[in-house]
């Protein structure tokens, strides 16, 4: 009884979570960005049954979802047109059947092999489509993309899902579906036996199962829940156009889920949050704003690669057993520094944007950290430079002491049972 | 009576080098075989072509009187030849329980079940529990398989070997690389769990070949140049020049 509430527990706080949410972030611009959030969750999770659970790098990802949401928004049209009674909110199913059949379509080619030689497959079916879709210009509507209107199909309960709030909800409906069926996926034989299959493919094929079918199989899920995310996302924006399935969106798949963390179920959600969130205000505040989403991705890979929850994980562990305090130190010498080299990385990248782009249409004071710097003066560079040069020799000189407050933790942590 | 394994004119060449060159072996039900041999001259190219790893240039492979010959290593395994590896071969980030359980869903049936809870499939939690307790490793359920110790490792590679129930087992140099408590101890776990079962091993510790096989094959270049009952295998004069004889003068 309490074991059976144990488990559901966290369901009932993610779905309190998704109810209560635009109530706390109540205005428009929040609830738009909690709605591409919902895709977006839905988007990384699905990427990640590949990545992190069954070993596989895409880098066409965005393929299942594009194409999903292409299929959806045109049925939505052919819905309107003959009038027929389909409400809006199965249509994310028809977007998940499309993402399914694309899969098992590409699957076939690309699942032969893992590792390289699946990437690159991934890689050209990508390119493949997304070339297609300036060819095949009924299907993909050209520049202009294909737009539907989703108010216009049959109201589910008297719902007709044409304010921002129902879509929300219908999103943050779907998502909620999905994210537990991803999960209930991972805890079956098959779920276990894709996560052999990454750890050693060879062994697999000992044990009686075919690396290849496993391989299949995940694709094929993987692609439909893409394929559920891209025709929320039809739904959301009424528009589809070639960029929800190019080389872009794919990489925003592996961002997400990169620095959530694909080593746990709950990365890909996390990172899919953070992702969209600086997606949507860094755009606001810098137009070099996916320079800065690079660098955060390659300080993932190097420093944290199990990504956010990884690292959250790592202090949670330490802080149970009462070793938080032994980082604290170290931590508190290198903040400080990393801070600087941040802030001088920051002024240097908006300086030289600055002087070297915008002058001509918007001058050269940009404003940074609430002070007014005037980019066509030495001194503002001269301070980029030093923060950023002393902050990063004080990162390289101080981290060792992190090295070793991390050694002194793991020895206390690992040292309980020798037996 | 058919053979558990029976092996007619194997052969494997990579280019122009003869690895295996021309093996037929029967060995019968229930027996325990021992393939020894010098550095090189073939035996785990034999496991590998057996079990489906590689494909033989020429030559024939029957399971209870089956030709699988060419099959993939899955399909072999699914009729029942199971084998573990030289080098330890096992899902290093599952833990020891999960490694046994991926080793037993196949035989049990679940094949690629995405529709049910795997924590509720109660002949796979009695199996692995099983299994568990029968390679010493119930204390270290949860452990990372990548991070036991390297024998505790050759303990789990046998039980991920045997999980699937299979009748014939080929074990590939079980007790490389461990001290000689160990070696008594995987030589006691070999006999209890292959109790019943054909077993084929590759092995260089001949204290552990005569007391385990019941008869023993001598591989020299790719060729079986002998196959008898240990006492006879240590007669052979032509095994003792071969092999034998060199490990002596070493």
């Amino acid at each position: 009884m309490t074991s059976a509430l144990r488990s559901f527990a966290p369901w009932l706080a993610i779905a309190a979570l998704f109810v209560a949410a635009p109530h706390v972030f109540a205005s428009g611009s929040a609830l738009t960005m909690m709605s591409v959030m919902g895709t977006m969750i839905i988007f990384a999770l699905s990427y990640n049954m590949l990545l992190g659970q069954t070993g596989l790098l895409s880098f066409g990802h965005a393929v299942y979802f594009g194409l999903g949401g292409f299929v959806a928004i045109h049925v939505m049209n052919v819905v309107i047109h003959a009038k027929l009674g389909v409400p809006v909110a199965l249509i994310p199913l028809v977007g998940g059947l499309a993402g399914l059949g694309f899969g098992f379509l590409f699957g076939l080619v690309s699942t032969k092999r893992a590792g390289i030689v699946f990437s690159m497959i991934s890689l050209g079916i990508g390119e493949l489509v997304s070339s297609s879709s300036f060819i095949l210009r009924t299907f993909f509507g050209g520049e202009e993309g294909i737009t539907s209107n989703r108010s216009a199909l049959a109201p589910l309960f008297g719902h007709k899902f044409g304010p921002q709030i129902e879509v929300y909800y219908l999103i943050a409906a779907w998502c909620f579906i999905s994210i537990v069926a991803m999960y209930a996926l991972t805890l079956t034989p098959f779920g276990r036996m894709c996560n052999a299959v990454r750890d050693n493919p060879e062994r697999v094929e000992f044990v009686g199962y075919s690396p290849r079918v496993l391989r299949m199989i995940a694709f094929c899920f993987a692609a439909f829940f893409a394929g559920i995310a891209g025709g929320l996302t039809a739904i959301n924006f009424e528009i589809m156009n070639s960029e929800q399935l190019g080389a872009e969106q794919s990489s925003l798949a592996l961002f997400m889920a990169y620095i959530g963390g694909v080593s746990s179920f709950t990365g890909p959600i996390v990172g899919a949050v953070i992702v969209t969130f600086l997606q949507i205000t860094l755009s606001d505040v810098s137009s070099v704003w996916q320079l800065y989403f690079g660098l955060m991705f390659i300080g993932v890979v190097l420093y944290a690669p199990d990504g956010v929850v990884g690292w959250v994980k790592l202090h949670r562990q330490a802080a149970l057993r009462g070793q938080l305090w032994r980082l604290a130190p170290s931590y508190a010498l290198v903040t400080p520094a990393f801070a600087a080299a941040g802030v001088g990385a920051i002024m240097l990248i908006e300086l030289a944007n600055r002087q070297f782009e915008l002058v001509q249409s918007e001058g050269s004071v940009v404003r940074l950290f609430g002070v007014d710097l005037d980019a066509a003066t030495a001194p503002p560079w001269i301070v980029a430079a030093l923060l950023f040069g002393l902050g990063v020799a004080a990162v390289r000189l101080l981290w060792p002491r992190v090295g070793d407050a991390w050694g002194a933790v793991n020895e206390r942590l690992h040292s309980r049972d020798p037996a | 009576m058919t053979a558990a394994l029976s092996l007619h004119d194997l052969r494997k060449s990579f280019g122009a080098m003869s690895i295996i060159r021309g093996v037929s072996l029967d060995i019968e039900n229930g027996e325990r075989h021992a393939i020894i041999g010098p550095n090189g001259a073939g035996k785990s190219t034999l496991f590998h072509l057996t079990s489906g790893r590689i494909r033989p240039t020429s030559g024939e492979v029957y399971l209870h009187g089956e030709r699988i010959t060419g099959l993939p290593p899955f399909e072999i395994n699914r009729r029942g030849l199971s084998r573990s590896f030289q080098i330890t071969n096992i899902f290093p980030k599952l833990s020891v329980y999960e490694n046994l359980r991926c080793a037993t869903l196949w035989s049990l049936g679940h094949k690629y079940a995405f529709w049910r809870s795997i924590e509720r499939l109660r002949d796979v939690r009695e199996r692995a529990q099983w299994l568990m307790e029968q390679i010493g490793l119930t204390g270290r359920r949860d452990v990372p398989a990548g991070v036991l110790t390297y024998a505790e490792q050759r303990a789990l590679e046998i039980g991920v070997t045997i999980g699937g129930g299979a009748d014939v087992i080929m074990l590939d140099e079980p007790t490389a690389g461990m001290n000689n408590s160990e070696t008594e101890q995987a030589v006691a776990l070999i006999r209890k769990v292959t109790e019943g079962k054909t077993l084929i091993m590759v092995e260089h510790d001949m204290s552990v070949v005569f007391n385990l096989a019941d008869r023993i094959s001598v591989l020299v270049y790719g060729k079986i140049i002998a196959t008898d009952t240990p006492d006879r295998i240590r007669e052979n004069a032509e095994v003792r020049e071969a092999y034998l004889g060199q490990v002596s003068h070493q």
